[in-house]
């Protein structure tokens, strides 16, 4: 029989209650008090949002068509940005000298300092585009302000056809990063849905469901995804292909998420709070929607960054391999299978890390954000 | 420095401070006392006083983020040398050597202080081998004779079985032969009976007293009982904020308080020493009266084949607050749920009388006369801060059965602020969440939210348990006002027979989920007739120092069961 418990030391100092706007501050007013005091998540907050923000407005920062070849270019090292010329400010690269080694037959390139290429911003784009899709534009946020044959803007490099690194990694963004929000919003309402009823109904429906995800988590998951993606019709549109890939990332995402939704339900059943509602005569939807989802929603919003990044990596995993998202559709994935020959990693470098740079940031970004989200996920934790 | 001879250890001035996100809280603030060998000192106060930190300070395993800020602990060593264990890194060698093996430490969760993978014996035998070195054979040895000094029954036995295998006394029991196990000169006991029944409280004490006198160690025993302090202390340390409030020989505490915080103490628990005030004067509910709520023959067995409620028969008149008192596992919680129909109960009656006069069976109403039963029997909860939403505002909370009764806009905001007003609640809280609310607070709260669909009947299971005592007889006070002015009566679940004798009516006593005695509660509290009743009576502390009588108590031993978990 537990009596008055002396408060564990710890707790009673940490949270100070007699702040006036504290006692009125609600459940996502704590969270986010709580979730300010993570740096590193608060960090990565704004890197995520940044590269969101990157991937909407992708076809106005890239500054060429990530499909335009060129071949003049082919391997095209990166080129410096300097910022002046001639004593005054004017950003420009160098003009890159192509020169055929005929020893090993291959094009080296190297910067000419007397021919300066100069670079602006907001410049006329060589295409007209719509920018989200909606509005018409013609301006770019930077390019060549005079662009001659012969000049080239190269800031990651070339592939092998000359195309702009720079620019695929952007539009690359577009896709991968989506495809982690698609798969995980999927994950969202098949988890929560099934792992509701398993949670709420209980018996026979919560042991199916409950041996159905064991079973689903004992494949191994590559194997499983490479069968499925094999399936997909090559003739395919990119775009359902796509959607299908997103979906077969998803299968195994949902798992962990409708455990995590079981769990939290079977656990705040036989809270105090519930069954006081029970009594009050709320019926079980009532309970459902005005306590229970309430209570754990914080939680599905952190398990839900922490499996942002497993879908992307997903995608990744399964382009790389070759039968994912396959050419023209630009993903990072599909920018490192081009780097997947030995050729290109020794003569190109840049072909594997750009996107294999730009996969790890968004990863660890949203694995912090993910952490940062979980540990303020329950806000009264320190209260009670 | 000069100490006393008879002095163990000397603590001055000592503060730990914990830095919080707002500046510094001082959990404990200025604190001196001295131990002397064969005494004991009681530290005493309420939740939040800083007395199990004060404890923890001693042997420097404050939690993080807190740290010992200033003062001395001085320790009289073995060899007659003394140390600052203050000044003594935390991790170092030196404290280690201190830690369990000149001053003990037990607590008050024994299942969460030991081991649940070894044997007793291993883990009793740890201490010896660490600050010995003693050889695994001797080591047996002593472990047994330690749980024989322990009073463990069949110590060969009980040497090799898990912790999980004992109950609660007998785990408080083997934290004890741990603690004794390197013959320290100080115990520290950090309400080490809180967990426990009172009838296993008295034991335990009774054994730490009996311990005490035969190793002449100095014990710091650290409780929030007054009954408990006047039982066994020699010396009491009032403890209020992190401060000390008062310090005195037990008999100047509770006869001639100095201070005002120790008098107001000593005051609220005086207070639940007898009947309450309102009810003395009250006339006596008619015996003959048509009963509110009729209980017959009523069992519940779990599905682990437990009988938790096992043919209960009880009646509660109109205005007449029943109480039912027991210990934990007695069944009381279970059944007072089964009166909501939280639990399903397999056989018996439930009979409530509607206003109309007829009568419902709650055990087999269907689900449209359950929903208008709950608006007339209500419950208050144990866990003030478990019944509470965190993510919803008190007005929210309080409006939330009135609006699932149909209660809507300006209606519904003054009546919850009617509500507030009743139970002592600041109509203008209404907007703030419940952590913004001490405990107390928080269950007026649940009072008003059982209340505010104007109910008959309410079920208040271990209302004030969460309480500390000067809180107590306030929620009581306030129950019984409410209960005269809204006609209501109640079923009181309580642990605490103060607590029951302060407000009920009429009592009946469970014992492993029967009930053994029912009586108007002067009749049981005065005449017990049920031997279980007596020993349960007799084993409450009595906070009167000049009258210690739990060493002289009756013991219950049904016949049956000569219990080896006692």
């Amino acid at each position: 029989m537990t009596d008055i418990t002396s408060l564990p030391p710890d707790t009673g100092p940490s949270f100070n209650l007699s702040g006036k706007d504290m006692a009125v501050a609600g459940q996502w007013r704590l969270f986010w008090l709580k979730f300010k005091k993570h740096r590193i998540a608060l960090a990565s907050l704004v890197v995520i949002v940044f590269m969101y923000l990157v991937a909407a407005f992708a076809d106005f920062i890239a500054p060429f068509d990530p499909n335009a070849t060129n071949a003049r270019f082919t391997y095209a090292p990166p080129q410096a940005l300097s910022l002046f010329h001639d004593g005054s400010f004017q950003p420009n690269v160098k003009q890159l000298k192509m020169t055929l080694n005929t020893e090993s037959m291959r094009r080296e390139f190297q910067p000419d300092p007397a021919k300066p290429v100069k670079v602006g911003f907001f410049v006329k784009a060589q295409q007209p585009y719509y920018l989200l899709g909606l509005v018409p534009m013609q301006t770019k946020l930077f390019g060549l302000t005079n662009p001659q044959v012969g000049d080239s803007l190269y800031i990651f490099g070339a592939d092998r056809l000359g195309r702009d690194i720079f620019s695929r990694v952007v539009h690359g963004a577009k896709i991968s990063l989506s495809i982690g929000l698609v798969g995980v919003f999927m994950s969202l309402i098949l988890g929560v849905t099934i792992g509701g009823i398993s949670g709420f109904f209980g018996g026979w429906a919560d042991l199916a469901i409950q041996r159905f995800i064991e079973l689903l988590r004992s494949i191994p998951t590559i194997p499983l995804w490479m069968g499925l993606a094999a399936a997909i019709p090559v003739g395919w549109p990119p775009l359902r292909t796509y959607f299908v890939i997103t979906l077969i990332v998803s299968l195994i995402g949902w798992t962990s998420l409708a455990r995590e939704v079981r769990g939290k339900f079977l656990s705040l059943r036989s809270e105090d709070f519930v069954i006081a509602a029970r009594l009050d005569g709320m019926s079980e939807i009532g309970i459902i929607f005005s306590h229970l989802v309430p209570s754990f929603m914080s939680h599905i919003i952190a398990t839900l960054t922490l499996a942002i990044p497993s879908m992307i990596l997903a995608e990744t995993a399964l382009s790389f391999l070759g039968i994912g998202l396959q050419p023209p559709i630009i993903s990072w994935g599909v920018l490192l299978q081009e780097a997947q020959n030995i050729r290109a990693v020794a003569q190109a470098p840049w072909l594997l890390f750009t996107p294999a740079a730009a996969i790890v940031i968004s990863v660890l970004s949203l694995n912090f954000l993910g952490d940062g989200l979980r540990d303020a996920a329950d806000p009264y934790e320190s209260v009670s | 420095m000069s100490m006393n001879k008879d002095t163990i250890l000397k603590v001055e001035d000592l503060k730990t401070y914990f830095p919080t996100r707002t500046g510094i809280f001082k959990a404990v603030d200025s604190v001196s006392f001295e131990l002397k060998r064969g005494k004991t000192l009681c530290v005493v106060g309420e939740s939040g006083s800083g007395k199990s930190v004060t404890a923890r300070s001693i042997l420097q395993i404050v939690d993080k983020p807190g740290r010992i800020e200033s003062g001395s602990v001085l320790l009289t060593r073995a060899d007659g040398s003394l140390t600052d264990l203050a000044k003594l890194d935390p991790r170092g060698k030196d404290i280690r050597s201190v830690r369990g093996k000149e001053i003990a430490m037990i607590f008050q969760e024994p299942m969460s202080s030991l081991s649940p993978v070894h044997r007793i014996g291993t883990q009793i035998g740890e201490a010896l081998r660490i600050h010995f070195g003693t050889p695994k054979k001797e080591q047996r040895e002593r472990v047994l004779e330690l749980l024989r000094q322990v009073e463990i029954p069949r110590p060969e036995t009980a040497i090799d079985r898990y912790t999980f295998e004992f109950s609660g006394g007998m785990r408080q029991r083997v934290m004890i032969a741990m603690a004794l196990a390197c013959n320290p000169q100080v115990l520290i006991a950090d309400e080490p009976t809180t967990a426990l029944d009172v009838t296993t409280q008295a034991e335990i004490l009774d054994l730490i007293k009996k311990l005490q006198q035969s190793h002449g160690m100095a014990v710091l025993f650290i409780t929030h009982d007054m009954g408990v302090v006047a039982e066994i202390a020699d010396e009491v340390l009032v403890m209020y904020r992190g401060k000390v409030m008062e310090r005195g020989p037990v008999e100047q505490i509770f006869h001639a308080p100095q201070d005002d915080y120790t008098r107001r103490l000593i005051g609220s628990v005086v207070k639940l020493e007898k009947k309450a005030e309102v009810r003395l004067t009250r006339t006596a509910i008619p015996a003959e009266a048509a009963p509110l709520l009729d209980v017959k023959n009523l069992s519940l067995t779990f599905p682990s084949g437990l009988k938790a409620v096992d043919d209960v028969s009880l009646t509660v008149r109109p205005g007449e607050t029943l109480g039912i008192v027991g210990e934990s596992g007695s069944g009381k919680t279970t059944m007072g749920r089964c009166l909501l129909r939280i639990y399903d109960p397999q056989a018996g009656a439930i009979d409530f009388r509607r206003p109309d006069g007829k009568t419902v069976d709650i055990r087999t109403a269907d689900r449209a006369e359950l929903k208008n039963i709950r608006r007339e029997v209500r419950m208050i909860f144990q866990d003030p801060v478990g019944s509470l939403s965190p993510r919803k505002n008190v007005g929210q909370i309080i409006a939330e059965p009135l609006k699932l009764a149909g209660m809507r806009g300006r209606e519904l905001d003054d009546r919850v602020a009617e509500l507030m007003q009743q139970v002592g609640l600041e109509p203008a809280w209404r907007e703030r969440y419940p952590h913004a609310f001490s405990g107390g607070q928080r269950q007026r709260i649940g009072i008003a939210r059982a209340i505010a669909v104007k109910p008959r009947l309410i079920v208040a299971d271990e209302a004030t348990s969460a309480l500390d005592v000067s809180l107590r007889s306030q929620m009581l006070d306030l129950m019984m006002k409410l209960q005269d002015e809204l006609g209501l009566s109640y079923v009181f679940i309580s642990h605490d027979m103060s607590v029951i004798r302060y407000m009920c009516d009429r009592v009946a006593v469970m014992y492993r989920g029967r009930i053994v005695e029912t009586g108007d509660t002067d009749q049981v509290v005065n005449h017990p007739q049920h031997d279980y009743t007596r020993a349960l009576l007799s084993a409450i502390p009595h906070p009167d120092p000049r009258d210690r009588r739990i060493h002289k108590r009756f013991r219950y031993d049904p016949a049956r069961t000569v219990s080896a978990n006692g």
